[in-house]
């Protein structure tokens, strides 16, 4: 277990020495969900209406950002390949680096979503659903990201293909995140939605690393 | 006791080597040659598992590196073209970081010893980034002295480094092999280390 932690803390480490990797992704969420309320006009029935599609979108794109820089500096500098051969099984050392992952980009854009609510004028419980939708929803995102980041390793043109690859598996996520906030303000019950999130991600935390584990060992033979 | 016998390596259509048997027990260690192409570096990554090889079997300590799995690559250290140090990091946390990774834990000053040794007194705490090539290969190396594995591979270990560096490296494979060490390593130098065996890819 201790490899794990070491994994996790190295990553950590390494994003706070390249902190415009993970600023530049809190700044796309920011800015995206920001220019929303400008471009619409002031308008809050509107606004609360589209604010937790527009949230969840952003946060999926900006999540997208980084993907492709994943694994690939660790298959550059071979790094994984030492992941590879290290005697704690690969499942677990990549567990760790997508929960570093999520702690880097993540993490951030659920502290900060409440902040961005109140553009859109979404009230205190609308907040708290959306904050909890997120908590559960992009950590999801970081693990479905990383089968599809593994799978585009070393590819030419890799970016692109990654983004048609993992923005359709995003798909329910989105739907049950921003469902969840929709169907507070609508006043049925966000509870449905938020079992079914974190059902989600109870299974893609089990199935998720071992995908990705499959893909990188193709990737590395 | 590494041994393989009638390994093959196809890349693409290409056949880099068949029938290829090989043998080293412990005190002994292996110079890879060949010329480039040869399928030296293919040979060191079957070896280390971490590539299948199109055919044959690899038998360490008599059983099959496929079913030992972490039990072989706890005693096993590889050493290949890249370093596997990030460039961001300073060389000791890339030392304490790698020495956690292989599931071992390792102080910081027996770390600062390491990279003493191989002549990074006063550059511990100096991203890697700002160091010469010859320095990063230093660091990656300084492993070989903190890593407690039984064989190495190492795939050319003496490039990028200047004549002191290349003693110090040999010195501490002499020390390795005469300990019970196995070593296995490619190089297009010549290298005059006792108990010595010579595979031609």
């Amino acid at each position: 277990m201790s490899a794990v932690f070491a994994i996790i803390r190295r990553d950590l480490l390494l994003a706070m020495r390249r902190k415009s990797e993970v600023l530049t992704a809190l700044f796309f969420f920011i800015i995206v969900v920001s220019l929303f309320p400008l471009g619409i006009g002031p308008e809050p029935a509107l606004l609360r209406k589209i604010a937790p599609g527009i949230l969840w979108v952003a946060a999926l794109l900006a999540t997208m950002l980084g993907l492709a820089r994943l694994f690939a500096p660790d298959h550059a500098d071979g790094t994984l390949e030492q992941m590879v051969l290290s005697p704690t099984p690969l499942g677990l050392l990549i567990a760790g680096k997508i929960a570093a992952h999520w702690i880097t980009t993540g993490l951030p854009l659920v502290l900060l979503a409440p902040v961005l609510g109140i553009q859109f004028d979404l009230d205190s419980g609308a907040q708290g659903i959306l904050v909890v939708s997120l908590l559960l929803g992009t950590p999801l995102l970081s693990l479905i990201g990383a089968i599809g980041a593994a799978l585009t390793l070393g590819l030419r043109g890799g970016g692109v293909l990654l983004s048609l690859l993992v923005l359709p598996l995003y798909v329910p996520t989105l739907i049950f995140g921003a469902g969840a906030v929709e169907a507070y303000i609508s006043g049925t019950g966000a509870g449905g939605h938020l079992s079914l999130l974190a059902a989600l991600l109870v299974l893609g935390g089990f199935f998720a690393p071992w995908a990705t584990t499959a893909a990188l060992r193709i990737a590395l033979e | 006791m590494l041994s393989a016998t009638s390994l093959s390596c196809v890349r693409g259509e290409r056949h880099l080597f068949d029938g290829l048997d090989l043998a080293v027990g412990p005190g002994e260690w292996l110079h890879v040659q060949g010329e480039n192409g040869a399928g030296k570096t293919s040979l060191l990554r079957i070896l280390s598992s971490l590539s299948p090889p199109a055919a044959g079997e690899i038998l360490w300590r008599g059983q099959p590196i496929k079913t030992l799995g972490e039990d072989y690559r706890r005693e096993m250290l590889f050493l290949g073209h890249h370093g596997a140090v990030k460039e961001e990091l300073t060389p000791l946390e890339n030392l304490t970081l790698a020495a956690q990774l292989d599931g071992t834990s390792l102080s910081e000053a027996d770390a600062m010893k390491a990279l003493a040794r191989f002549g990074l007194r006063g550059r511990e705490d100096l991203p890697v980034r700002f160091l010469s090539a010859g320095q990063k290969r230093r660091v990656l190396l300084a492993r070989l002295a903190v890593r407690q594995a039984t064989l190495w591979i190492l795939d050319e270990p003496f490039t990028a480094l200047d004549v002191k560096a290349v003693d110090m490296l040999s010195g501490l494979i002499v020390e390795h092999v005469t300990g019970g060490g196995i070593a296995i390593l490619t190089s297009h130098q010549s290298i005059l280390l006792p108990n010595g065996k010579v595979l031609v890819l």
